[in-house]
């Protein structure tokens, strides 16, 4: 016999003030934020905007549920649509579906624990979320200068790497998500050759806790060079697979080209950062233009786009991975040799070698990993080039061994806001190709 | 590695009348309250047009911190970072917010892709932002009591709060 429970009637799940309501409950302010308008557009912007408007009354519009369970929502995206007929007019993005409350778990985590905090947060680029973390450390400790040439070159390797592993992420779901379902397998296919490159350097296909405050946690193993020069000779000709299977291709085309348009100032209003930002014609990426680690020594190039359009952002995406295979070949031309992490005893544990023979050793191992190490006071950001825009890491450290504040700056979260402009007066079934183009993950989006 | 002492340099430069400090080599600005959205818009005319962060800090285990430029700190920090895309240049503006008024003027105005940002730092720290167009929680459930990245938000054994639960 069911009982049916009205503790878990609808009005008991509901987001109350979070949900997307109707207009007539509605501020002229929440409006214009949720039909996307950006405050530094021009007139003639805002009142194309507005024209839409003017035909829906109330009684002709629906609002509409998108997930959080919807397949091409990336996880548990959660969209509120306001329709009339076939036509967006509004738009809400409800998040929060995954959050696990990590930045305060990385309150209770030492330094040397951090890492596998953040490493979930953007579960498709994890060695990026580790990277910019123990950037922040470092400086922190003031030994930003001191990290050994193998380990920045390491650290490239394996980010760049991440950059293919996550477009071509980004390759599968796009294709799926517009219809091309054999680009899903081959997408995951090759991304997969990446991920096992990954799981024989640090054990892990993801969630690597690999790259730690003060270089890598191991170095690379035996025969690495070939491992990766076979990835690059197999992933080069499959792009051009791909070029052939979607680029070229009339449908896929059109579904793509001039939808989700957005213009380089919205981007930058909205705060949008990486592939979405550079789609509108804005060459910014902080490998070229802040570098860190050896960026500066390397020789690529920064896809841009012109029209702003999912096409654009497809396209970019794709032509990344390229430019990232480019980077990779020049890493693995003049990966230096020597110590993959600082010998700073404080930082990083000895060598296993040394933990036999010496007291001291032993006791610095023991130490770092029971109690881990103390970082002086202060407060630093940093910023590095995630596949998805810069990912950040705000920490304060009031001098003991666990961060007071740990802030990841997501670049999913912030991106989001672009939605409900892209998708205002386009077509419900451009939504999933809107949605897709930004490429969010939801895991760093609630973290 | 460099000593356990506070690495906070007091300069001599000002920027739209706030002072300047260096925090590990990185520029800080420290703002007033009242001061602070017409300086975000002074640095949106220097160029500082990209709002990167927009967070805040809950500084109640850390009473005696010095802030640095003879400012009186208070228990809540809004922290902006902001970025010159044509200058190549970051900045960080660090905001002070007194426990017992915790509120501070919305930057939406100036910087639209601070909303989600601003929602997110009202829902983990109780921080009012004035003016705000959506002013409700984003990640926390609507009716979540208490502001969970708060250094007072009792964690570990805390009942389990779902809609319907038993208590």
């Amino acid at each position: 016999m069911t009982v049916v429970d009205d503790r878990f009637a609808a009005a008991n799940t509901d987001e109350g003030h979070q949900e997307l309501r109707s207009r007539s409950q509605l501020t002229a302010k929440e409006v214009l934020r949720e039909v996307g308008a950006v405050l530094r557009m021009s007139e003639a912007q805002v009142a194309a905007l507005a024209e839409i408007e003017h035909d829906a009354g109330e009684d002709q519009t629906m609002i509409i549920n998108m997930g959080p369970q919807h397949p091409s929502t990336h996880g548990v995206l959660r969209l509120m649509l306001e329709l009339q007929g076939e036509t967006v007019l509004r738009c809400k993005p409800i998040v929060g579906y995954l959050h696990t409350g990590m930045e305060k778990t990385g309150e209770q985590l030492t330094y040397m624990q951090g890492g596998t905090n953040v490493t979930r947060m953007d579960y498709a680029s994890p060695l990026n979320n580790e990277l910019v973390f123990s950037l922040a450390v470092e400086k922190l400790l003031g030994i930003d200068g001191d990290i050994p040439e193998r380990a920045v070159w390491m650290r490239m390797l394996l980010s760049e790497l991440n950059r293919m592993s996550s477009h071509l992420l980004f390759m599968a779901s796009n294709g799926m998500d517009l219809g091309a379902v054999s680009m899903m397998l081959y997408g995951w296919r090759e991304r997969e050759e990446v991920l096992r490159f990954f799981q024989k350097v640090t054990g892990l296909r993801m969630n690597h806790n690999f790259i730690r405050p003060g270089g890598v946690a191991a170095d690379l193993p035996a025969g690495w060079r070939d491992d990766v020069l076979d990835i690059l000779e197999k992933i080069e000709p499959r792009l051009h697979e791909y070029d052939v299977l979607m680029t070229g291709q009339p449908i896929w085309r059109e579904r793509l080209q001039g939808v989700g348009v957005i213009t380089a100032s919205e981007a930058v209003a909205l705060g949008a950062t990486g592939p979405i930002l550079r789609s509108t014609g804005v060459a910014w990426d902080l490998r070229r233009d802040m570098p860190y680690l050896k960026y500066s020594e390397l020789d690529f190039d920064v896809v841009v786009g012109s029209y702003g359009d999912a096409f654009d952002r497809y396209a970019i995406r794709l032509n990344e991975i390229r430019e990232s295979m480019r980077i990779v070949h020049q890493i693995v031309d003049r990966m230096p040799s020597g110590d993959y992490r600082i010998q700073d005893k404080k930082v990083t544990p000895p060598p296993r070698a040394r933990i036999d023979e010496s007291m001291e050793a032993l006791i610095h191992h023991f130490k770092i990993f029971t109690e881990g190490f103390k970082v002086p006071e202060g407060e630093v950001y940093v910023g590095i080039e995630s596949p998805r825009g810069e990912i950040g890491c705000y920490i304060v450290s009031d001098g003991s061994a666990k961060p007071y504040r740990m802030r990841i700056r997501p670049p999913s979260f912030v991106n989001l806001q672009t939605l409900p402009h892209m998708m205002r007066g386009g077509l419900i079934a451009d939504a999933v190709a809107v949605i897709s183009s930004v490429d969010p993950v939801l895991g760093e989006v609630d973290r | 590695m460099s000593d356990d002492v506070t690495e906070v340099q007091n300069t001599a430069e000002e920027l739209h009348g706030c002072p300047v400090i260096m925090s590990l080599g990185q520029r800080v600005l420290l703002v007033a309250r009242d001061q602070y959205v017409s300086v975000m818009k002074a640095l949106l005319d220097d160029t500082f047009d990209l709002c990167v962060d927009l967070t805040a800090v809950d500084y109640l285990l850390m009473p005696t911190r010095v802030v640095g430029a003879g400012i009186k700190p208070e228990r809540f920090e809004v922290v902006v970072s902001v970025m010159s895309m044509q200058k190549h240049d970051r900045l960080r503006l660090r905001v002070q917010v007194p426990a017992d008024d915790a509120t501070i003027d919305t930057l939406f105005d100036v910087h639209p892709g601070t909303e989600a940002l601003e929602r997110e730092v009202f829902d983990m720290f109780g921080i009012v932002f004035n003016g705000h167009p959506d002013p409700t929680r984003i990640l926390m459930p609507e009716d979540w009591d208490g502001h969970p990245l708060r250094k007072d938000y009792d964690f570990g054994r805390i009942p389990v709060q779902f809609k319907g639960s038993p208590a």
